[in-house]
């Protein structure tokens, strides 16, 4: 079997990576893929792509892969990764703007569906976590 | 002295004992504590997306709320207020026109906000205005053979900006609970993530979590773990039982407010403890030191 790989530019300066960075006033160049971020994520066994992948694939302007990730929906905005990387890139403010992206498309894409949880569910959860919840995931 | 207080939402709900127990002990401190009039949900996280300025609409609001009872400075308990309310505060300063627009979004508010309010955590106040030492001179019960793991979370360390502390290794809480007579344990993930709001719809990521940081406060023979921040002690008391589905070997530990311990410490009766509000109850760990 043949597999072609093309090597292109034309996404990089794209639409979609000019508008993570001003979500997230971030420069996505300014990544060298040194992984720290991935290494003390405590939610990385939960995610399938890492935090350095993430904005690897967000420099590359994969738009479509990026946005159907689980992991952008795992991350908590813990801030360690922030914290932590050498170039001062805001790994959870780039994540934010991922799923801001998802939730401001036109059939608003809620992540959290929070009429499927029962009353009694409902009513034992501290209103921290409810609506920290509704704020990170809903449109 | 006056000092204005703002609780949170989760504080006049599950965490009523968070509340009691900061108000008795303050005033054990003479300090008089005076509940922030009209103050609203500060929106429990603060929006990472610049051009999110609705989201800061809340926070904002409480600082006006500051202003109108002649107050420049305020204090909060809640880890997530004092995130959200002090992120809020640095970024509309940073940012004239995102306060200009929020100010003319509350044209009905007669006071305007301009930046002039500070955000205070209670610890920062303990450890700067009135002093660990001095405050070690109003424990009437010494905490004495407690051993305690202090566990920070995310929001009072990161980002650094809003850190009163190192921010891979605060030691706040272990001076304040060495102040009350406690012992107080090494604790690697005293700084790791609990899973914060996936409690609601990802519990078995809360299980996972809360079995390791449990768990590491247990191997280091901790009899409790102290924490600054309800969901925090939401995921790590309530949710207990599912670590111990996780793993069979899981050991509960009961989880209190650094508030809680000094309410204690202070001679406070049962009312600012209010211990039936936990899950894993504290009484017999603090029976098993004299302290119950």
């Amino acid at each position: 079997m043949n597999t072609t790989l093309r090597i292109s530019s034309s996404r990089l300066g794209g639409t979609f990576v000019a508008k993570i960075e001003k979500i997230s006033g971030q420069k996505l160049l300014a990544c060298y893929q040194c992984g720290k971020c991935s290494a003390g994520c405590p939610m990385a066994a939960h995610m399938d792509v890492l935090p350095n992948q993430i904005i690897r694939m967000a420099q590359l302007g994969m738009e479509k892969q990026l946005l159907a990730t689980r992991a952008i929906w795992i991350c908590v905005s813990c801030m360690t990764c922030n914290s932590r990387c050498p170039k001062d890139i805001r790994i959870a403010e780039v994540i934010e703007a991922l799923r801001q992206t998802v939730l401001g498309t036109v059939n608003r894409a809620d992540h959290l569906k929070i009429q499927e949880l029962s009353p009694e569910a409902i009513g034992a959860l501290p209103p921290i976590a409810l609506i920290s919840a509704l704020r990170k995931q809903t449109s | 002295m006056k000092l204005i207080y703002y609780p949170g939402c989760t504080l006049k709900n599950q965490a009523r004992n968070f509340d009691v127990s900061t108000v008795s002990s303050m005033a054990e401190l003479g300090v008089e504590v005076e509940e922030l009039a009209r103050w609203n949900c500060c929106g429990t996280v603060h929006a990472l997306g610049s051009d999110n300025i609705m989201n800061r609409v809340a926070p904002v609001t409480n600082l006006i709320r500051v202003k109108e009872a002649q107050a420049s400075e305020f204090m909060t308990t809640c880890a997530m207020c004092y995130n959200t309310l002090k992120r809020a505060n640095i970024d509309v300063k940073k940012r004239p026109d995102a306060l200009e627009t929020i100010n003319e979004f509350l044209y009905q508010e007669e006071t305007k906000y301009q930046g002039d309010v500070d955000v205070l955590h209670l610890l920062e106040y303990l450890r700067d205005r009135i002093g660990f030492d001095k405050l070690a001179e109003k424990v009437k019960k010494p905490l004495a053979g407690l051993r305690v793991a202090c566990y920070y979370g995310c929001l009072l360390v990161r980002p650094k900006e809003v850190a009163f502390d190192d921010v891979e290794n605060p030691t706040i809480m272990e001076d304040l609970i060495t102040a009350l007579g406690a012992t107080p344990v090494q604790f690697p993930l005293k700084t790791e993530c609990c899973g914060a709001y996936h409690t609601v719809d990802k519990p078995e990521i809360i299980a996972e979590r809360t079995d390791k940081i449990m768990g590491s406060a247990h191997e280091e023979q901790a009899d409790l773990v102290v924490v600054s921040c309800p969901l925090c002690a939401f995921n790590l008391d309530f949710r207990q039982d599912d670590a111990r589905r996780l793993n069979p070997d899981f050991y509960h530990l009961p989880v209190l407010y650094f508030t809680q311990l000094m309410a204690l410490a202070f001679g406070c009766d049962d009312a600012a403890l209010r211990f039936d509000l936990h899950h894993i109850d504290p009484q017999p760990t603090l029976a098993g030191r004299g302290l119950a």
